[in-house]
């Protein structure tokens, strides 16, 4: 079933993590398996965040050696950084397989990002300005306070709740996904995506790498492709009502946009609240209410409907 | 069988003043199916109505409330169960905050008020209750409803009414898609616009939407009635314009008007749309069938 939720303020910051770990634990009944969260927060100049792990959650039960494999990647992990001249301004350990990089680079980020994924066991959850991007196994208030999201503060953010249905239970298959290689971009998705395959070979023909069989995974790799081409977001999400198949609605959100598109049948739901300063969305109004609980006027949008807004 | 009175001829007695005709030429209590007709063997008008020997003997003049603000949808429902057991007819629920399934089974008369809005399959599969919403509801709200009327102040999610039975099931805002899906009978009102596929699969009942419809309104209806105020974006398979009559235009003026939804221009420009009948094939054998008798 699964349950996506964003929220945008316009023109400020709040306590966005704790705001998006109440909507997702709203949400919690619709998808129990893994939470995941992208949330913006204010970019500091020149530098990046990298999210990534070098395990999956289960591989920490696997194997008497685990501990010396992940600390044999993360010394392989620093030596390549180093060896591409990035400076590591900041280290932080999430969890046992899980870190937290700040560094400065001024090279190709998409080499960067493929060198370091070369790593075995090694995935990039986020690399850029303002997004920070946590999944993990269980429900939002484990994973809010396994990586310590309640005290952030940003614009924008959304987030996931999974019911495995289509791949495993695990980080990988979790959402949200990255739009590798472009920075700042995240997707959340209810739904499946029927020509899931059809669109996965075009875009490993045209170089895209995909780490997962999600099929959710397809709508980050094609936004990240329309970007990368000079295609607005808006027009990259009207296009994907267009070409993908199947029932589906997203949220996509940049470093300062966040935009939503529904499938021509509508059949996945979405509530939306608009006020002048504050947007809020989710798989349903339970989760909104959550962050508002005064009465609010909600609205339902209907099929092929897009939209995006600003922060 | 001869001498053996229907209980049709018995209903049709009842009304010496030749209103039945009036309500049987606007297919109130009979609905043309593949040639024959079913007819409804009940006054919805008798006084003694059908109430299930369980029910409670509720008195609309005792008043409470419940504030659901911190309980679980199952313990506000068990909570208007015991109330009502207790003889409560008015029941007035405060802070639903969108949870789910909150009223739904209720199978007796009850003055039924939400203060705030709701999320999915709100006050499903009830037959009698009337229910006020003030605010809005999420997917499903009134699914497979029986009796009773329900009366949303706000917008409402998709599905609204499906699968329902009987009974006046209103929407002063807007709904979703899918609204009426697989209805059997009763009425849907929505003030404002509803999505695609609206009506889909429709078999019987009324459904009247005064703003506009989106695609494929009315797809693969067998049977029933939508009437439109405002756009249709385009029909269904199946689903055709057909003429409004006066005593449609009656029935609009008289509905609308019961929910305070009459626009002021009246209802002359509502279309009209109902089922082509050209998918119908009940008369048809299946194929396996056919094998067997060939």
């Amino acid at each position: 079933m699964c349950g996506i939720a964003g929220v945008i303020h316009r023109g400020g910051t709040s306590g966005i993590g704790a705001e998006m770990t109440s909507m997702l634990q709203a949400l919690r009944h619709r998808g129990p398996d893994s939470t995941g969260f992208a949330i913006y927060g204010t970019p500091a100049e020149g530098d990046y965040v990298m999210r990534f792990k070098v395990a999956e959650q289960e591989d920490m039960a696997s194997g008497f050696d685990i501990h010396a494999r992940i600390r044999g990647r993360l010394e392989e992990v620093d030596r390549r950084l180093a060896e591409l001249g990035v400076t590591v301004r900041d280290r932080a350990v999430s969890t046992e397989y899980a870190m937290r990089y700040v560094i400065s680079h001024d090279g190709d980020l998409e080499h960067l990002a493929r060198y370091v994924e070369d790593v075995e066991g090694t995935e990039i959850l986020s690399l850029g300005g303002a997004l920070e991007l946590v999944k993990d196994l269980g429900d939002a208030t484990v994973v809010s306070e396994q990586y310590d999201l309640g005290a952030f503060r940003g614009t924008h953010g959304i987030g996931h709740t999974r019911m495995a249905t289509e791949s495993d239970v695990d980080i990988r298959s979790a959402h949200p996904y990255w739009a590798f290689p472009y920075n700042d971009v995240a997707v959340v998705h209810n739904g499946q995506i029927t020509n899931y395959w059809l669109m996965r070979r075009e875009m490993e023909r045209r170089g895209h790498r995909f780490m997962s069989d999600c099929d959710s995974e397809l709508l980050a790799v094609y936004t990240a492709h329309n970007l990368a081409h000079g295609v607005t977001l808006e027009e990259s999400l009207e296009r994907s009502v267009r070409e993908i198949d199947g029932v589906f609605t997203y949220l996509v959100a940049t470093r300062d946009q966040l935009g939503m598109a529904k499938d021509t049948m509508a059949a996945k739901p979405l509530v939306l609240y608009e006020s002048d300063d504050l947007i809020a969305l989710a798989s349903e109004e339970v989760a909104i209410r959550a962050i508002l609980p005064q009465e609010i006027d909600t609205t339902d949008p209907y099929d092929e409907e897009i939209r995006v807004w600003q922060a | 069988m001869a001498g053996m009175s229907s209980p049709g001829d018995g209903f049709r007695d009842g009304f010496r003043d030749g209103s039945h005709d009036r309500s049987h030429e606007m297919g109130m209590h009979t609905e043309q199916l593949a040639g024959r007709t079913q007819q409804v063997f009940f006054r919805p008008e008798e006084e003694e109505r059908f109430l299930y020997p369980w029910a409670p003997d509720v008195d609309y003049n005792r008043r409470t409330e419940i504030d659901a603000d911190t309980l679980t949808s199952t313990e506000v429902n068990s909570k208007l169960r015991a109330l009502m057991d207790q003889g409560y007819g008015t029941i007035v629920v405060r802070n639903p905050r969108g949870k789910h399934s909150l009223g739904v089974g209720i199978l007796n008369r009850l003055n039924l008020i939400f203060e705030g809005s709701l999320g999915y399959f709100a006050v499903g599969l009830i037959d009698g209750p009337n229910v006020r919403i003030h605010g809005r509801v999420g997917w499903s709200c009134g699914e497979n409803m029986m009796a009773g009327t329900v009366v949303i102040d706000k917008n409402a999610g998709s599905t609204f009414g499906a699968a329902i039975r009987g009974g006046d099931l209103v929407c002063r805002g807007s709904v979703g898609s899918r609204t009426g899906i697989d209805m059997k009978g009763g009425t849907i009102i929505v003030g404002g616009d509803t999505g695609a596929f609206s009506g889909f699969m429709m078999q019987r009942g009324r459904m009247v939407v005064c703003g506009n419809a989106g695609k494929n309104l009315g797809d693969s209806m067998y049977d029933g009635t939508i009437y439109v105020g405002g756009t249709i974006r385009d029909l269904g398979v199946d689903a055709v314009p057909a003429e409004l009559t006066d005593l449609d235009k009656a029935w609009l003026t008289r509905k609308l008007r019961q929910y305070e939804l009459l626009p002021a221009q009246g209802v002359d420009h509502f279309t009209k749309i109902v089922a082509g009948k050209q998918l119908w094939n009940y008369d048809n054998l299946e194929p396996t069938e056919k094998k067997l008798i060939l």
